[in-house]
C-alpha cells in the first residue's frame, strides 16, 4: 500500500474527494471558486492572502498551489515574502499577546 | 527526450473531437528580420544580441525586397515586424514605408530600449509619423523582476522609451496604439489578462504616469531556451501536463496560425514564429519561400503542429495578440 501521508499528486487529485457525498463537494468547490474570483479584492490580493494563510496553517498543498497562483496573478517574490511575514507576525503576535494571560495568572498566583 | 516523439497537441485535438488544424485566411505577414538586438536577455528564444550581425541570421536586402513586393501587392492587411530588435535592420524603415503606402497596418515588436540607442533618436517620431502600432515587451511592472530577467537597468530604460512614446501621443491617441506584452518568468501560466492589465495599470499608469492601450498576456512556449530550462530544472513534464490539462478548444478559433504567415530572415515561410524557431517550415504542399508567395493557397494551408502548440491553447489561449478567448 502507498503511504497516504502528504503525497504531491493529492493536489491534482483533490476533486476525488467528491466520489463520496458529491453534493457536498460540489457546494464546496462552487463556493471556493466564487470566493477566489475577482471581486473588490483583486485576484493577486486574494492569492497573497491565501499564500499567507497557507503558511499559517502550514499546508504544503496550499503553499504549492498559491505560490503558483500568486505568480500567475502577477505577484512577485518580494510581495510573496511579505505575505509570509504577515502570517508569521500574526502567528508570533498571537502567541506573544497570550503572554498577558500568563502575566495575569502569574500575578494572581504570586504574593 | 521521449516526450518529443508524440504530438500531444494532436492527441488533445482528437480527444476533443477536432480535426487537424488548418489556416482559414491570411491577414498578417509576420516578418522576422533577424537576430540583431541591442539587448541580451537571458530568456531570449532567438539568442538575439549585438553580436548577431551575420548575414546568415539577418534578413538581407534581396529577401527584404521580395517582402516589400508582397506587401505592396495588397495581399495582406497587416505587416508584423519582429526580431531581434527589428528596427536595427537596415531594411526596417523601407518595409514600414512600403506597407503604409499600400495602406497596410504595421506592428513593430519593440523592446523599448532600442528607442534610446545612438543613431535611433528619431525612431519614435518615425513610428508615430507612420502610425505604426507599437507592441512593447515589458516582462513585468516592477524593476527588480524585470532587471533580473532582462539585465540591469532595462526597466528604467524601458520607462524612458515608454515616456518618449507617450510624449508623441502613443498610448492615448487611438491612431497611435501602444500595447504591452507580458509573459510569465517561469513554469507557470499567465493569469487572467484583464486582472493583470489592472495590475499593470495600477503600477505603470497610476504609479508612474505611463499610458498604454492594452496588455497582452502570452504563455511561455515549451521550445528553445525555455524548453532547455524546463528540462534542466525538472519542470518539463509538469509544465506540459499543466498545458495539456488547460487545453481549451475555444482557443482554437483565435490561433494566430489561422490567419498569419511567418517569414524567416532567409525568406522561408512558417506557420508562426514558434515554428520558425523550431525550424518547422509550412507544409510541403504549399509554397515554402516568400518568392513563391501565393496568398490564396497559403490562406487554406494545413498547419504543421507539434506538442509545443499546447502553449497556444492553454487556458484563455495565447497568440501574438495575447489571450484569444
Ligand atoms: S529584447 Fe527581445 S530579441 Fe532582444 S535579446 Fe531581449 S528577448 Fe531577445
Ligand atoms: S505554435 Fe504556431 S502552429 Fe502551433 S498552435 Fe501556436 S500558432 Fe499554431
Amino acid at each position: 500500500m502507498q503511504d497516504p501521508y502528504y503525497r504531491r499528486e493529492h493536489l491534482a487529485q483533490f476533486s476525488a474527494i467528491g466520489e463520496s457525498r458529491p453534493d457536498l463537494a460540489e457546494k464546496f468547490f462552487a463556493y471556493y471558486g466564487a470566493v477566489m474570483g475577482e471581486g473588490t479584492l483583486s485576484a493577486r490580493e486574494k492569492s497573497l492572502i491565501a499564500l499567507a494563510v497557507a503558511h499559517a496553517i502550514q499546508c504544503p498543498y496550499c503553499i504549492d498551489a498559491y505560490t503558483k497562483g500568486s505568480l500567475e496573478s502577477g505577484a512577485d517574490l518580494e510581495q510573496m515574502t511579505e505575505a509570509v511575514h504577515v502570517a508569521t507576525a500574526i502567528r508570533g503576535g498571537a502567541s506573544l499577546v497570550h503572554g498577558l494571560q500568563m502575566r495575569g495568572h502569574h500575578d494572581q498566583l504570586s504574593m | 527526450m521521449p516526450s518529443c516523439s508524440v504530438n500531444r497537441f494532436e492527441q488533445a485535438l482528437r480527444k476533443h473531437g477536432r480535426g487537424e488544424l488548418a489556416a482559414e485566411r491570411l491577414d498578417t505577414l509576420q516578418v522576422n528580420v533577424g537576430r540583431l538586438c541591442n539587448q541580451v536577455c537571458r530568456h531570449c528564444h532567438v539568442d538575439a544580441g549585438p553580436h548577431q550581425t551575420g548575414a546568415d541570421v539577418n534578413m538581407g536586402p534581396e529577401v527584404a525586397a521580395i517582402v516589400e513586393r508582397v506587401v505592396r501587392s495588397g495581399a495582406v492587411r497587416v505587416l508584423d515586424l519582429t526580431g531581434g530588435a527589428p528596427e536595427l535592420n537596415p531594411s526596417f524603415r523601407r518595409l514600414v514605408e512600403a506597407a503604409r503606402d499600400a495602406g497596410v497596418h504595421v506592428m513593430d515588436r519593440c523592446n523599448l530600449s532600442v528607442l534610446l540607442q545612438p543613431g535611433q533618436e528619431d525612431l519614435a517620431a518615425f513610428l508615430a509619423d507612420r502610425r505604426v502600432e507599437v507592441v512593447a515587451s515589458l516582462p513585468f511592472y516592477r524593476r527588480d523582476r524585470t532587471d533580473r530577467q532582462r539585465g540591469a537597468g532595462v526597466f528604467d530604460q524601458s520607462l524612458l522609451g515608454l515616456r518618449r512614446l507617450n510624449e508623441l501621443g502613443y498610448g492615448s491617441r487611438d491612431d497611435l496604439r501602444l500595447n504591452l506584452v507580458y509573459n510569465p518568468t517561469g513554469a507557470f501560466l499567465p493569469g487572467d489578462q484583464h486582472a493583470l492589465e489592472r495590475e499593470f495599470r495600477r503600477e505603470l499608469t497610476d504609479g508612474l504616469g505611463i499610458a498604454f492601450h492594452q496588455l497582452f498576456c502570452i504563455t511561455n512556449m515549451p521550445i528553445a531556451r525555455f524548453a532547455e530550462w524546463l528540462h534542466r530544472s525538472g519542470n518539463y513534464e509538469s509544465y506540459m501536463a499543466v498545458l495539456a490539462n488547460a487545453f481549451n478548444p475555444a482557443a482554437l478559433e483565435g490561433l494566430m496560425c489561422r490567419n498569419l504567415i511567418s517569414v524567416a530572415p532567409d525568406g522561408t515561410l512558417h506557420d508562426c514564429d514558434f515554428n520558425q524557431m523550431l525550424g518547422l517550415p509550412v507544409s510541403a504542399h504549399v509554397p515554402r519561400h516568400i518568392r513563391e508567395f501565393d496568398s490564396a493557397v497559403l490562406a487554406r494551408r494545413p498547419v504543421v503542429t507539434d506538442s509545443h502548440c499546447l502553449g497556444c491553447t492553454a487556458g484563455a489561449g495565447s497568440s501574438c495578440g495575447g489571450a484569444v478567448t
